[in-house]
């Protein structure tokens, strides 16, 4: 979706400002919210791409308005609501009222160093042979879904070159919406920096995406 | 943007706003509070750039680990044991004299937490999410890189599930260093690429 989270190439947001010896967290409740939501993730109710899609879908002024972890807890309250997990009375009261649907597991603390060493891979066997290879020239298509995608508005409709096929990978687009892992072949595509941003683009740059196979055209 | 210094205080809405949900979670047996501590612990104390150090340091001093690494680094790096949640597949990309390599994540904030730990603050910003893909000479200055004209400079959007690892070029002076001393001259913004490796003091 053309949602608040597709930032390449936006203007406005003013400089980086780095922090010099920053900490991984800046108050406590920053990490109760990182672990409060991989512990809710770990309920497996969701996947990764479904709980990007909730972040991307909270309304622009409420995400630039919001700092990291304010969107993630943010976004993560909508897919409880969602799965049946908590209630609009959970959370008005602050307090559990409402029951839970039945979560497939618990994440115990005995269990995180596997679960975190483990991760989620999310290659997948793909039953067709790769359409592209390297060198081939390729152009990004030009669409405008309403749901998720991770083919940024920049790349849209830009002429590129496979650099590398990489492996078959789940399809962010459909497994976002409980469509469906559908796995395709992933490929870093390389573009002119001329290419995207036109004139006035440094022309000493290269930009690349990792593209899903039905992202891509032949040019 | 927003960049929250506020310290743990009954009277933050947002803090009690999470501590409501954590409440909520534990009674109603879907979390379990103790996991949230491992949690935090393992990306407060245990996993952070360091573990990227290590990685480019051993690329610099072993040329087979470095082709390895340039080959399959999920691999390279599963040897030297540092795995896991969003380093599951890495992609190592090699500064030259010629070019320098930068990673962003436009659409979001994927960062390879299993070598360079949890992101800055300002990797998961709109100023750097915006402007590394357009200007990423004027986004390097910021951070003090001041790029000769001619280096070309290569941008990775991480776009699907892969995990960039930027490794810096190894400086003049380090001839005979030990991995773990070359490892100390590897920050994590190096590693990013909005820095370069330290020089040798």
């Amino acid at each position: 979706m053309n949602g608040p989270q597709d930032l390449g190439g936006q203007m406005g947001f003013g400089p980086v400002a780095p922090e010099r010896d920053e900490p991984y967290f800046h108050a406590e409740w920053e990490r109760r919210a990182l672990g409060v939501t991989l512990c809710a993730g770990g309920m497996g109710a969701w996947n990764i791409d479904e709980s990007r899609h909730a972040r991307e879908s909270l309304h622009p002024a409420d995400y630039y308005g919001s700092s990291y972890y304010q969107i993630w807890i943010k976004a993560l309250e909508i897919l409880l609501k969602r799965h049946g997990f908590v209630s609009e009375r959970d959370l008005g009261a602050g307090e559990a009222i409402d029951p839970a649907a039945k979560p497939k597991r618990v994440l115990k603390a005995e269990n995180v160093p596997a679960v975190l060493a483990k991760g989620g891979p999310c290659d997948r066997p793909v039953e067709t042979a790769p359409r592209f290879k390297a060198g081939d020239s390729v152009r990004t298509k030009n669409f405008n879904p309403t749901g998720h995608t991770r083919l940024p508005r920049y790349a849209r409709d830009k002429q590129g070159t496979i650099e590398a096929v990489r492996d078959g990978f789940v399809f962010p687009d459909s497994n976002a919406h409980g469509q469906g892992e559908n796995p395709q072949w992933v490929y870093t595509v390389v573009f002119d920096g001329t290419e995207i941003w036109g004139e006035g683009a440094d022309p000493t740059l290269v930009v690349s995406i990792d593209a899903w196979e039905s992202y891509l055209e032949s040019a | 943007m927003s960049h929250d210094h506020d310290h743990d205080n009954e009277l933050d809405p947002f803090a009690a706003r999470v501590r409501a949900l954590e409440t909520i979670l534990t009674r109603k047996g879907l979390i379990d509070p103790a996991a949230i501590d491992v949690i935090v612990d393992t990306y407060e104390t245990k996993i952070g750039p360091r573990n990227g150090a290590r990685v480019v340091a051993k690329a610099w001093s072993d040329p087979a680990f470095a082709a390895w690494l340039k080959r399959d680094a999920t691999a390279a790096i599963e040897s030297l044991s540092y795995t896991g949640r969003q380093g599951e597949h890495m992609q190592a990309v090699f500064n030259t004299g010629d070019t320098h390599n930068l990673v962003v994540c436009t659409l979001c904030s994927c960062h390879p937490w299993s070598v360079l730990g949890l992101p800055p603050v300002w990797y998961k910003a709109p100023p750097y999410r915006s402007r590394a893909v357009i200007d990423p000479r004027g986004v390097l200055e910021e951070f003090g890189l001041v790029l000769p004209a001619g280096t070309k400079i290569r941008v990775w959007d991480s776009t699907a599930e892969l995990r960039y690892l930027v490794v810096p070029m190894r400086p003049e002076g380090t001839e005979g260093w030990s991995e773990e001393r070359l490892s100390e001259l590897v920050s994590r913004d190096a590693m990013i690429g909005t820095a370069l490796a330290s020089h040798p003091a």
